[in-house]
């Protein structure tokens, strides 16, 4: 029952830690099926986190906060969507660009507005997301087994929470079941065969980014506003280039997203959960080889067992005509 | 009037384009282009490659926007500002290269742009339904559901030619439709042409081939060096008038030429196999020999696998098989050739394209002149290229072939296209190779340094080189060569002396043979 309870707990912190990862991921989705190569994740949820944070302290609403931060997270997708699309410039040059203004501007904005070293004053009360407990939690929690499984792994998270794990579905349905999807699917994989069908590429991809920008701004909000209470300087720590690596782990598809992100999150939420507690056997194990796991699995199993990850055929590849 | 009514059909305008200019940069690809298309009649719309006829129907289709000119369909002028307007006045297009989504299933080929509402779902029977309606109607049968890149190109083309259908329409354009198809599958494709028109449609045809042309069109429209210069009754031509339109009489270059004296054989190609990515074969199965001190010239309408065959020898394409002796060794034509190795073992090469291939247009003069020699000891101080003696090389080099402005410093972007030519030609040159490839030797190139570089081509041989000249120029092939080949669909289709009338090679060229030509 003891390794029940642990089981569990770990669990939760792994659906806790996976959900900035799954919501970063589906952006890049978005943008990398769209043609639009995305490695500034990172940066637009730094920002989106900072602008999140910054504006639930000043105004004490928490939806403000991430409404703020998804204009923040949108505007520097724009900003990537002008380079690549609009201007025709590389897609990785710009991404690197967005991660070091982000990286760089919120300490600087941080520390001008709020003079705390770069972090936003801690969150609490209505400028903070809650957890939200799902009927009978309490009542159900002394069943065996089902009881904590309803009550510490389903129940108790926040509505953002619910919100990345709903978006798969609705994600793999956008992509594979609508127009919009049908055609963002097309305009990576040839562009050509989407402007002489009469559809304007640039406008496509543009949307695609955007969506994108939204939903690194909800990933940004959820670090800031749900998961801890306020900004710290830096606080992404590579989550966004890990969700990148989940992504092209799960070869741009939604549900395969999900089950990366996840994975992902439990080495995460292991490497936690160990930090001073040795393994039985192997003993002591470094908590920085845990974080590493993702990166190091993402290789090795690129490398050689589930075969090639295939990108969409146009990504990164600004769309001209002919000539 | 009534007893007229199929001819007074057959005289239905169905697009007129009167005065169309375009100009990419500095090179008008179209210039002052008249044309009228019949409603329900197959239009042929014949030229050499680059003569400006993909250009041309790309305007039609509202990929390109003209610099001038007007656009009329069914007799009222339209401005065709993009694909979709181009769709939605009845107008299909079936590109070279297809534009399908190649991990797409036909169906959501078919559907992408035409989508019956937001939710795919909803439309998507209707889409099928109608589909399969189309196949009967034309015979065009497809799995719906079978994933383009698995299907043969011969069906990834009936798919293109659906997707137009299935938009509604009433003229459809085909660019080069036979490019990749093998005989059988053209065959195939001009019965769904002839059952098309038969239902009304109005075909435009673009391609360099005569005998297409000759089987399928009711007109036939000639285009050149972007003009259109002579439209025609394809009954009421013949395969000799459209060879010299395509390739028009141009004003005879004077070149001095001694008599050549050959000598032993330098370069030899034995059947050669070459396929193309898309894993079309280009070159089947040539042999040549090129002896030191002549010339021997490739003619042959631009496409039909001289350019392969001059990458295959060069050691930059990989041949199927076949074998190719450089001074009697072989050079590894099957992938493991070196092209560094085989500048070493005397093969100069002057890349028909000069800017892909035979220049790096935003380095500097100096360093283009000793590009691909840059190992050279005469260039090195010890691990570190010796700049001086490379600008000053590059200075000897702009005297000796009068490259103007002769400042190496100046990008090499800066040059005209013949002073860049003689760049390429000072630097493979002045290697004293035994073998030179020559590539197009004065594509986009003046007047003035043509002769120049013709010149410099008979000094070559001259000087006991073996010299491969590929040209779609006629009169530059008939000019220098010692002997001409003509290449067609890939094979060597005869060798003719220089002094052969220029019909008769025009004839070949087209691939026009003997026996038939005798039948005619």
């Amino acid at each position: 029952m003891q390794y029940f309870d642990t089981l569990i707990v770990l669990l939760q912190s792994t659906v806790r830690v996976s959900v900035p990862l799954i919501l970063a991921a589906l952006a890049g989705l978005y943008s990398e099926r769209s043609g639009i190569f995305d490695i500034g994740l990172e940066g637009k949820m730094l920002g989106a986190a900072f602008g999140g944070g910054a504006i639930a302290a000043l105004t004490g609403s928490a939806w403000l906060g991430m409404g703020a931060a998804v204009l923040v997270a949108v505007a520097l997708a724009l900003v990537h969507a002008f380079a690549s699309i609009t201007q025709r410039g590389n897609q990785i040059v710009s991404g690197v660009a967005i991660n070091f203004i982000a990286a760089g501007a919120t300490v600087i904005l941080g520390q001008a507005w709020f003079r705390q070293g770069g972090r936003t004053p801690p969150l609490g009360g209505e400028a903070r997301f809650r957890t939200i407990e799902l009927p009978f939690a309490d009542a159900l929690r002394d069943i065996p087994i089902l009881g904590p499984i309803y009550a510490n792994l389903l129940s108790g998270h926040y509505v953002l929470t619910y919100f990345a794990f709903a978006l798969v579905p609705f994600t793999w349905w956008v992509l594979f079941r609508t127009r919009f999807g049908l055609r963002l699917r097309a305009v990576g994989e040839n562009p050509g065969a989407v402007d002489t069908a009469g559809i304007s590429v640039a406008w496509l991809r543009y949307r695609a980014v955007i969506c994108c920008g939204i939903l690194t701004g909800v990933a940004g909000a959820y670090l800031s506003l749900a998961m801890t209470a306020g900004f710290v300087k830096g606080m992404t720590a590579g989550k966004g280039f890990i969700a990148l690596a989940a992504l092209i782990f799960a070869k741009w598809k939604p549900v395969n997203v999900m089950f990366a992100c996840l994975l992902f999150g439990f080495l995460d939420a292991a490497a936690i959960r160990m930090q001073g507690n040795p393994l039985p056997i192997i003993g002591q194990v470094p908590s920085q080889f845990m974080q590493a796991l993702p990166y190091v699995l993402t290789v090795v199993l690129l490398a050689g067992f589930i075969g090639k990850a295939i990108p969409p055929k146009a990504g990164g590849v600004p769309y001209t005509k002919e000539r | 009037m009534r007893s007229g009514r199929g001819r007074s059909y057959m005289s239905d305008i169905a697009i007129e384009l009167k005065g169309i200019d375009k100009s990419f940069g500095l090179v008008q690809a179209n210039r002052d282009i008249n044309l009228v298309v019949r409603k329900g009649t197959i239009h042929g719309i014949i030229g050499e490659n680059g003569a400006g006829k993909s250009t041309l129907m790309s305007i039609l289709y509202g990929f390109y926007q003209a610099d001038n000119g007007a656009i009329f369909v069914d007799n009222n002028e339209v401005e065709i500002s993009g694909p979709s307007v181009a769709i939605a006045k009845g107008i299909g297009m079936v590109h070279q290269h297809f534009m399908l989504v190649e991990n797409f299933s036909v169906l959501e080929n078919i559907m992408l742009g035409a989508e019956e509402g937001q939710i795919l779902n909803a439309g998507i029977a209707k889409v099928r339904a109608e589909l399969l309606r189309l196949e009967a109607e034309y015979g065009l049968e497809v799995d719906a559901d079978a994933i383009i890149e698995d299907l043969p190109v011969g069906i990834q083309q009936r798919v293109e030619i659906l997707k137009a259908l299935y938009r509604g329409a009433e003229i459809l354009i085909l660019d080069e439709p036979t490019g990749v198809l093998t005989p059988a599958e053209a065959d195939h494709l001009f019965r769904i042409l002839d059952q098309l028109k038969s239902q009304g449609k109005t075909i435009i045809l673009i391609t360099h081939k005569l005998r297409e042309i000759m089987a399928i069109t009711d007109e036939v429209s000639v285009m050149r060096r972007g003009e259109m210069v002579a439209t025609r009754k394809t009954a009421e031509t013949s395969v000799e008038e459209l060879a010299e339109l395509m390739v028009g009489r141009r004003v005879l270059l004077q070149v001095d030429k001694g008599v050549a004296n050959p000598g032993k054989v330098r370069l030899e190609v034995e059947n050669l196999t070459v396929r193309d990515s898309r894993g079309v074969a280009m070159v089947k199965n040539v042999s040549l020999k090129v002896r030191e001190g002549e010339i021997l010239g490739i003619a042959g309408v631009a496409g039909n696998g001289q350019s392969e065959l001059l990458q295959a020898i060069a050691g930059i394409r990989k041949a199927e098989k076949g074998r190719v002796l450089l001074n009697g060794e072989p050079i590894g034509v099957a992938g493991e050739a070196d092209p560094a190795a085989l500048r070493r073992r005397g093969l100069a090469h002057v890349p028909e394209d000069r800017h892909h291939m035979g220049l790096v247009l935003k380095f500097e003069e100096n360093e283009n002149a000793i590009l691909g020699y840059h190992d050279d000891p005469k260039y090195l101080k010890g691990m570190f290229l010796d700049i001086d003696a490379i600008r000053a090389d590059a200075a000897e080099k702009c005297r000796q072939y009068d490259i103007r402005p002769p400042d190496v410093r100046l990008k090499t972007a800066n040059f005209s296209g013949g002073n860049q030519q003689k760049i390429v030609l000072a630097r493979e040159m002045e290697r004293d190779p035994d073998v030179i490839l020559v590539g197009q030797p004065t594509r986009g190139v003046d007047v003035g340094a043509i002769e120049f570089i013709h010149k410099r081509i008979i000094e070559m041989r001259d000087a006991g080189k073996a010299v491969l000249l590929v040209s779609v120029e006629l009169d530059e092939i008939r000019a220098l060569s010692d002997r001409v080949l003509v290449m067609f669909d890939g094979r060597i289709v005869g060798e003719r002396s220089p002094e052969t009338d220029e019909g008769a090679l025009g004839l070949l060229m087209a691939g026009v043979s003997e026996t038939e030509e005798a039948v005619q």
